[in-house]
């Protein structure tokens, strides 16, 4: 298996673009991407993306982005898992280069969300579970965390304002970044106080709707002359999954899949959770973050928003996590948001994050879920001159 | 909704049939072709017991589209006495009412519409237990 690198990132600032389409917010990250790396021919397109389907009608992305780069003929192909298929897709275009099958791969995310009423995004992200059974019941992704909020808050005997804690950081580290949808400051007054959404989750615990696009040019290491940043390699990369519904899991508050793919990931690259400098985690609902932070083994089950209040994952902490924004401020564009983690990590590796800058980071890990934790995807990135 | 759909899951949620490993004796609902626990395909449909406990609960107040004339709702994760673990509706209660542990019985009610002139869907939903 050859090493992988990635040569080039670039995404769109995440919010309401109601003047571009899909194809045109896919377009600009890509070019970004590319432009990035210096690569001048990409053999491989992989696309993520959770619902063209039911938002835009639109199938066959593969198709549609590799026409829209003008790249044909070469093989493309989108990639699903939910709110996960950016951190999936991630896994196979590094396979694809890994095996020596492609030298040169775009793995690129979008997703347009605003092309819907709220509601109608509601019962689209309810298709990430079981139709029958779950959606069946007319209850929601938040509800589902919130589900999970209550019984944590319960047996751990956890106070809200703890995991307030998690939106907080998320903010306050968004407010430097210009591709955040939400760049602003919030307090833990103002996200208790903040309307209930699915009792006892409020409105500022969750990711909101918005558009976005993000890319990354993958290849092998060791032809890495094309760029002229830092190198950035992948250590690891795995993806695993857990049973769909909720009612069918031992312990509802283990996700097992996260565990599984960390447990590959840092196996895979000879690291623990102690040797992570910067971290990226799935809270689309806070206590998701909360959850993630757990299995991926930086606080024992039941301490995960007890760590977040400590200060230890902010951006001066010893984990600073969601630098740029997380789910909840960056925003949370489904079948890019994975995409988004890779790109923030890398500048951050590389020495390029600006204002959000954690000094000397040589070891990154992103975790991307899909669905209430059915599929977790974990990247590990390592800068390689440190 | 097309109506076969809704019809191939009419037995299901009609008598709330789950289905138990002759293998391990695991029960699960919804129904399935491979038991989770032991990986054995022999598996054959139970009647779920009808009465459990709250597990966890939340109040759906921005619901999906087909559900917004129904809101605000609960929606609990119930365990069975069966030991089977299902999702659902909680009605006849109001949302201050609803408590962890709280015993739940099912009941049998309309779900939902599939627009003015689409079929009208019913199925389980459970109600506290009146004792
Ligand atoms: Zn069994």
């Amino acid at each position: 298996m050859r090493k992988v690198a990635v040569l080039g990132v670039g995404c769109t600032k995440v919010g309401e673009h109601w003047k571009r389409s899909l194809r045109d917010l896919f377009v600009e990250a890509s070019l970004r991407a590319i432009e990035d790396s210096g690569v001048e021919e990409i053999d491989g397109l992989y696309v993520s993306n959770m619902a063209s389907g039911p938002l835009q009608h639109q199938e066959h992305l593969g198709a549609v982005m590799a026409d829209a780069l003008a790249v044909n003929p070469i093989p493309a192909v989108r990639v699903e898992a939910a709110s996960a298929s950016g951190g999936v897709a991630f896994h196979e275009g590094v396979k694809a280069v890994a095996s020596g099958m492609s030298d040169f791969v775009l793995v690129g995310g979008v997703e347009k969300m605003t092309d819907r009423l709220p509601p109608e995004v509601a019962s689209t992200l309810i298709m990430s579970e079981d139709q029958e059974y779950t959606a069946y019941t007319g209850v929601t992704n938040i509800g589902l965390s919130a589900i999970l909020k209550r019984l944590y808050m319960d047996r751990f005997d956890v106070k809200p304002e703890e995991i307030a804690m998690l939106p907080v950081i998320d903010h306050e580290n968004a407010a430097s970044n210009p591709y955040a949808q939400y760049p602003f400051k919030t307090s833990i007054e103002r996200v208790l106080n903040s309307p209930m959404e699915a009792d006892p989750v409020h409105l500022l615990e969750c990711s909101g709707i918005g558009d976005g696009a993000a890319a990354v040019v993958l290849g092998p290491a060791n032809e890495s002359e094309t760029s002229d940043h830092p190198l950035v390699t992948v250590s690891a990369s795995a993806v695993a999954t857990d049973t769909l519904n909720l009612t069918n899991r031992e312990d509802p508050l283990t996700l097992r899949a996260v565990r599984g793919a960390a447990e590959e990931a840092y196996a895979r690259a000879k690291l623990t959770p102690r040797d992570v400098d910067v971290l990226e985690i799935h809270d689309e609902v806070s206590i998701l973050g909360v959850l993630s932070l757990e299995d991926l083994g930086f606080a024992e089950k039941g301490k995960g928003a007890s760590l977040a209040a400590s200060g230890a994952i902010s951006l001066s902490g010893e984990t600073p996590t969601n630098t740029f924004g997380g789910l909840k401020a960056r925003g949370n564009p489904l079948g890019a948001t994975g995409l988004y983690q890779i790109v923030e990590l890398t500048w951050q590796l590389r020495g390029e994050a600006g204002k959000n800058q954690v000094d000397g980071a040589e070891v990154g890990l992103a975790q991307n879920m899909g669905g209430v934790g059915s599929t977790c995807a974990v990247n590990i990135l390592r800068r390689e001159d440190l | 909704m097309s109506v076969p759909r809704y019809w191939r899951e009419i037995k299901y949620r009609y008598r709330l049939l789950g289905c138990m490993c002759k293998e391990c004796g695991s029960v699960f609902f919804p129904r399935r072709h491979i038991c989770l626990k032991c990986g054995s395909r022999d598996l054959e449909e139970v009647k779920l017991s009808e009465r459990g406990r709250v597990v966890s609960y939340t109040v759906v107040r921005n619901p999906p589209k087909e559900y917004e004339k129904y809101a605000p709702y609960i929606v609990a994760l119930i365990e069975l006495g069966d030991g089977a673990r299902i999702l659902s509706q909680v009605v006849d209660c109001e949302p201050e009412e609803v408590h962890l542990g709280m015993e739940v019985e099912a009941t049998f009610r309309r779900v939902r519409e599939d627009g003015p002139s689409g079929i009208i869907e019913y199925g389980y939903k459970f109600r506290p237990v009146i004792s």
